[in-house]
């Protein structure tokens, strides 16, 4: 080892020893040291943002959608006046039927004002405008309840009806005095008598039901819409999505996974859904357009095409976890049903599938979830913009029949003028995530009870 | 429903079909069925599968094809002149279709007899009231030529309709015949259906290229006929996006995609130091339980739709920027640089909160990938962790991350609520984040909603930014994907 | 410093680098060093055998601390290098580890360049004043790992292409150059050929010169040839420690008889 045979100090590198006690920390290792616990606080800095950025997002979401499941109504006493409602007396459906909204409008005006007179409330807002605190709707449910229930035309009944979006917004302290100066759908002496009325208990919040179940109304109408019917349309689509998806990405990885050979075409299909699993969604929305509806003339706003382009989204990624938990079943169980003279499908069906199930299910909810918060390609398909009043009917209407879904809907909330919407967004998102972690929970629980540690 | 009918018919034959195929096999061996070539289940399936694969395949393309032909002879029959101002085919159509169903929904529910309605006169009747009784509402009266279309529409329906069932009706009773007629004791079985069961798992696995076929084609062709009306050069070279109605728009990508490119460089700037750090501080210093509950919880942001994101964006990021940037005296800051809650760092910044999760979580994984024995090694000559980490693990890792960030990157310039929300829609090149831009994914979505004519530039245009949006995304995709592989096998 | 210690001091030679009394050491409920005693002389080689799971690995990841980067690891007992000890709450075990160097089983070479490799101890630890230093650091460190030869025209070619024995040879290199007093080899040879073996053990011989040198082995032939003195160890207990003659030859437990006899192991 000629390397060696220098004396090691005579060589003009050679570092002197250091003969310093451990016990005492040089500088360079209290700077070290202090380099180190920097950047041990920039990782937690980093986690912390990260948590922060969380902690805020559900705050908002919980502080500022919560409103929408209170609703401010007025209770009224209306004297459904037979004069007006049934001129002739004779209780003939058709007739009553003939009396338009217009026809009702006076019963309200005229119960409003005569329930301020009778609270005693002094007022200088005049009796014609008083119904600007009541929804648009208070008319139209009131003529619903009248040709439901004719028998009671000529007595007094006493109906909550839903204050209009701006006493509402008054209860929830969205609106004051100061914000109204320039709005035309109210003012403040119409305010001053809606404190009047608080204070008799004819004004009041409670819960609001129908924002669960309830149609989406028009821009008129924040204070009536809700997400029941787009909550029925995410239903449907994802009825779509579950029965295509399933069986098609199961198949799909069955083959990769356990009989596809090594070749370029397996390779292309491999490569392919690893990426189309990262092409942006907004592309499948413009896939959807041009097949489905430009092409095969699918109806627009039809949950079955947003099923079906939610399909297409889903597919990869239910395939590549299906091939994980493929894989996750050790060759040797395929092993022993071969030996025990199984063909390969037979092994694949009776054994690896059935271990791989609960993977595969916790897959299949964990894209389902994916799909349900998409919004991107439902906008193409025209699942925006349009007016879900009706539940369907049927399962085929459900299914080709316009409607909206939850993120569209929350969507097309936030889009429209009136802040008072912002508040319904907010809360649909409270709904929409309530469905997501209900998902998330179940696949999770799935996994800690079924996964197996081979 | 002639056609939920038909399924039903279907699945008695196929139920039917496997319960005597599997009898016949037993039967073929008098009942000892060590004689058989296959289980007698297997003969059962073949049958089954012969019946019901071949006749639910074309019942598939029929239902597919059909609409289509019959659209395309009724459609011939509208005049154009009856197309009015500011409509077009594709919507008298489908009030044509409307009337079709109405008509039919009128004779199934019994209202009318199938004799009279083929002898409506849209003259005499008044078809939309007398629809409107039925819950079928239409926009407009009926014209006769419409109702002609209507009633051809109608007939042709019913006529193919009859035709289908009774292909498919021969055709799964002809399959279920054949292979029955095949079951016999040496007959292999179970090799049929295994080969057969393993076409359908290849279809199901070949339906993946489909899709990206479809993707390419539909976009292809749009854009071809976008190119065909608009010139190329404009869409490439150009400086300015302008559309508008008169027909000299100007349809430049340039402006969308500095505006695409900036809002995705913010979210980066955001996302990969913090989910970097956090990402190595999850992997290095954190201790079990802190990464058992600070893991799971960032990820929650990864799960969040982007819809949400958007709202925050809209409503409560955008306002607060305004409140610090904007607003002049009234402002946090006294300045007025900010005049609407859409800006490039409102929507920057919420995209690198929706994608700290996506950065840490790849990066983890590939941090963890590091083998212990670097680590070992470089503690071992009394570096630091921190030293460790940035000189040994990092520069090891390196690949890997570069590829999850340009994973991350990927999402960002693909990501559509986000900026839709929360980005503006005015087109131009400018450095200020603090002015609202827009980008592909916005222009895309505004050119096709609202009302649509597949025959103008300016709403084809959407499907050559689309296709260059998924070049652009795949180009990054198989980058990375390829640089995240090598990296794999290099500590495999 | 208890007085128990001080007393020990006095009465051990001058040559005892270090000196281990009463070590225990747990992983999570199991007990891995059951009350170890070892005095280990510098500039001497001193071999650590026994059959697999005996503890002798983690035993010498005690003396540098590298058992602190496992969570569940408990020790007690204390560790004296030149009198202090290792496991007091003063200690850096970052400065600890710059006076006992380790080499690991696997070669592990960093995913940079020789040179890289090398000047990367001297680098963190600040040992070069300038590059020319440094050079001659790298160089030094080279030549003292035997490789010089082999890789003096190749420095900033990357580390992880040389062959195996070649990188094991490195990472000697790359732990004597940050001059460190007690070298710690954990199984060095274990994924090398017998070539590459020889050399690796022809370099320990070397090292001895300047290093306390610690090396683990599962190979007995390997510790008759490299150690003076030898450790058996087994199932956590140090059985016998002394000259490697006298182990080899005569040993006085019957458990190190039957391990080298090969009835144990």
């Amino acid at each position: 080892m000629t390397d060696l045979t220098q004396n090691p100090a005579s060589t003009p590198g050679q570092v002197p020893p250091r003969h310093g006690s451990l016990l005492t920390q040089g500088a360079r290792t209290k700077r070290r040291n202090a380099a180190e616990k920097r950047f041990q606080l920039y990782g937690m800095i980093a986690i912390g943002i990260g948590l922060l950025m969380l902690v805020i997002l559900v705050t908002t979401i919980v502080s500022r959608g919560l409103g929408a499941y209170q609703q401010t109504f007025v209770t009224l006493n209306v004297e459904l006046l037979e004069s007006k409602l049934d001129k002739n007396g004779n209780r003939d459906l058709d007739e009553i039927k003939k009396v338009s909204t217009f026809g009702y409008a006076p019963l309200v005006k005229t119960a409003l004002a005569d329930a301020v007179a009778g609270y005693g409330i002094d007022t200088s807002v005049p009796a014609k405008d008083m119904d600007d605190l009541l929804s648009k709707g208070a008319v139209a449910q009131l003529r619903d309840y009248v040709i439901e229930n004719p028998d009671q035309i000529g007595q007094t009944v006493s109906f909550e009806f839903l204050a209009s979006s701006r006493v509402d917004g008054y209860l929830k302290g969205r609106v004051s005095r100061e914000s109204i100066a320039n709005d035309k759908s109210i003012s403040a002496e119409q305010l001053d008598l809606v404190d009047d009325l608080i204070e008799q208990g004819a004004i009041r919040k409670q819960f609001n039901l129908s924002f669960i179940t309830g149609a989406d109304a028009s821009d008129q109408r924040p204070e009536a819409a809700g997400m029941g019917v787009s909550m029925v349309g995410s239903l449907f689509m994802m009825l779509v999505v579950l029965v295509l998806s399933l069986p098609i990405g199961v198949a799909a990885s069955i083959y990769l996974e356990e009989f596809a050979r090594k070749s370029w075409l397996t390779d292309v299909i491999e490569v392919n859904i690893s990426n189309l699993a990262a092409v942006p969604s907004i592309v499948f929305g413009i896939l959807g357009l041009a097949v489905f509806i430009n092409y095969m003339h699918l109806p627009m706003s039809a949950p079955l095409v947003g099923g079906l382009v939610l399909t297409l989204m889903t597919l990869p990624t239910i395939i590549i976890s299906t091939r994980a938990s493929l894989k996750a079943v050790p060759p040797s169980i395929r092993d022993a049903a071969l030996g025990v003279g199984a063909s390969k499908m037979q092994a694949v069906f009776h054994h690896v599938l059935p271990l791989a199930a609960p993977g595969i299910l916790t897959g299949t909810i964990i894209g389902l979830a994916q799909a349900l918060g998409e919004t991107a390609p439902l906008l193409l398909i025209g699942m925006v913009g349009f007016i879900a009043s009706n539940a369907p009917d049927s399962i085929a209407s459900g299914l080709l029949a316009p409607n909206s879904a939850m993120p569209a809907q929350i969507y097309e909330w936030a889009k429209r003028a009136d802040p008072a919407f912002y508040e319904r967004a907010w809360g649909g998102i409270i709904i929409l995530l309530v469905f997501l972690v209900t998902m998330n929970t179940v696949a999770v629980i799935l996994r800690r009870r079924f996964e197996r540690r081979w | 429903m002639p056609v939920s009918w038909l399924i039903l018919i279907l699945a008695a034959l196929t139920l039917g079909g496997y319960i005597a195929g599997r009898a016949r096999a037993r039967a073929s061996v008098q009942g000892d069925v060590r004689r058989l070539h296959s289980l007698p289940s297997y003969y059962g399936y073949n049958v089954a599968l012969f019946a019901l694969v071949p006749a639910l395949a074309v019942l598939a393309l029929w239902l597919l094809a059909q609409p289509m032909l019959i659209d395309a002879r009724v459609s011939g029959m509208i005049p154009d002149t009856l197309i009015p101002e500011g409509s077009n085919q594709s919507l008298v159509m489908s009030d044509v279709r409307r009337v079709a169903d109405g008509l039919e929904l009128a004779v199934s529910s019994g209202a009318m007899s199938a004799d009279e309605v083929a002898a409506l006169d849209a003259d005499a009747t008044d078809i939309r009231a007398r629809l409107g009784e039925m819950g079928v509402a239409l926009g407009s009266d009926v014209r006769p030529e419409v109702l002609e279309a209507a009633q051809a529409y109608r007939a042709m329906s019913s006529t193919g309709t009859l035709w289908m069932t009774g292909v498919v009706l021969v055709l799964a009773l002809a399959g279920l015949a054949w292979s029955y007629s095949r079951t016999h004791s040496e007959f292999r079985a179970r090799n049929v259906v295994e080969r057969g069961v393993l076409t359908l798992l290849i279809l199901a696995a070949s339906i993946a290229i489909l899709t990206t076929v479809g993707i390419v084609l539909s976009m292809l062709f749009e854009t071809i006929n976008f190119f065909s009306l608009h010139d190329w050069k404009d869409f490439f070279l150009g400086a300015t996006w302008a559309p508008n109605f008169r027909g000299d728009s100007e349809l430049s990508i340039l402006p969308l995609l500095w505006g695409t490119l900036y809002i995705s460089l913010i979210a980066l700037i955001v996302a990969v130091p913090i989910g970097l750090f956090a990402a190595i501080y999850l992997s290095e210093y954190a201790s079990k339980p802190v990464r058992a509950f600070a893991k799971p919880l960032l990820e929650i942001l990864a799960g969040i739709p982007t819809i949400v994101y958007g709202l925050f964006a809209l409503l409560t990021v955008g306002p607060l920027l305004v409140d610090i940037f904007g607003r002049g005296e009234e402002g946090l800051l006294g300045l007025n640089w900010m005049s609407g809650a859409t800006s490039v760092l409102t929507a920057g910044v919420v995209m690198g909160i929706m994608l700290i999760p996506f950065v840490s979580s790849l990066s983890d994984d590939i941090i963890n990938s590091v083998p212990q024995s670097m680590r070992d090694g470089s503690l071992g000559l009394g570096a630091t962790k921190s030293e460790t980490v940035r000189q040994v693990v990092m520069p090891a890792a390196l690949p890997g991350i570069v590829g999850a960030i340009l994973l991350a990157a990927s999402r960002a310039i693909g990501e559509t609520m986000i900026v839709v929300m929360g980005a503006g829609a005015i087109a131009k090149f400018s450095l200020n984040p603090l002015e609202s831009m827009t980008t592909i994914t916005t222009r895309i979505v505004s050119q096709l909603t609202g009302d649509t004519d597949f025959a103008s530039p300016e709403t084809l245009v959407a499907f050559a930014l689309g296709l260059t949006l998924f070049v652009l995304t795949l180009g990054l995709n198989i980058l990375a994907l390829y640089i995240v592989r090598k990296y794999r096998e290099q500590y495999e | 410093m208890n007085q128990m210690t001080s007393v020990e001091k006095t009465v051990s030679t001058e040559a005892n680098k270090i000196t281990a009394e009463g070590v225990q050491v747990y992983y999570g409920d199991t007990h891995a060093i059951k009350d170890v005693n070892v005095q280990i002389e510098d500039k001497t080689v001193t071999a650590f055998i026994g059959p697999s799971g005996c503890g002798k690995s983690t035993f010498l990841r005690c003396l540098n601390r590298m058992n602190d980067t496992i969570d569940i690891c408990r020790v007690e007992g204390q560790i004296l290098l030149d009198g202090e000890n290792i496991y007091d709450r003063k200690v850096d075990p970052v400065q600890l580890r710059a006076k006992v160097g380790m080499v690991f089983q696997k070669p592990n070479p960093f995913p940079k360049s020789i040179y890289d490799n090398v000047a990367y101890g001297p680098r963190i630890h600040g040992l070069a004043r300038n590059k020319a230093e440094l050079d001659e650091i790298v160089e030094k460190a080279l030549r003292r790992g035997a490789i010089w030869n082999e890789v003096k025209d190749r420095l900033h070619a990357p580390g992880t292409g040389l062959s195996g024995g070649q990188q094991q040879r490195l990472c000697i290199a790359r732990a004597v150059a940050t001059e460190p007093e007690v070298l710690l080899m954990d199984e060095p040879c274990s994924a090398l050929d017998p070539i590459a073996t020889a050399q690796v053990e022809e370099l320990i011989d070397e090292l001895r010169q300047n290093y306390s040198v610690v090396i683990v082995t599962h190979s007995m032939q390997q510790a008759a040839r490299v150690s003076q003195k030898t450790a058996f160890f087994h199932l956590g207990n140090l059985v016998e420690f002394g000259e490697t003659g006298q182990i080899f030859t005569n040993p006085t437990d019957p458990r190190t008889e039957s391990y080298i006899t090969g009835r144990i192991g």
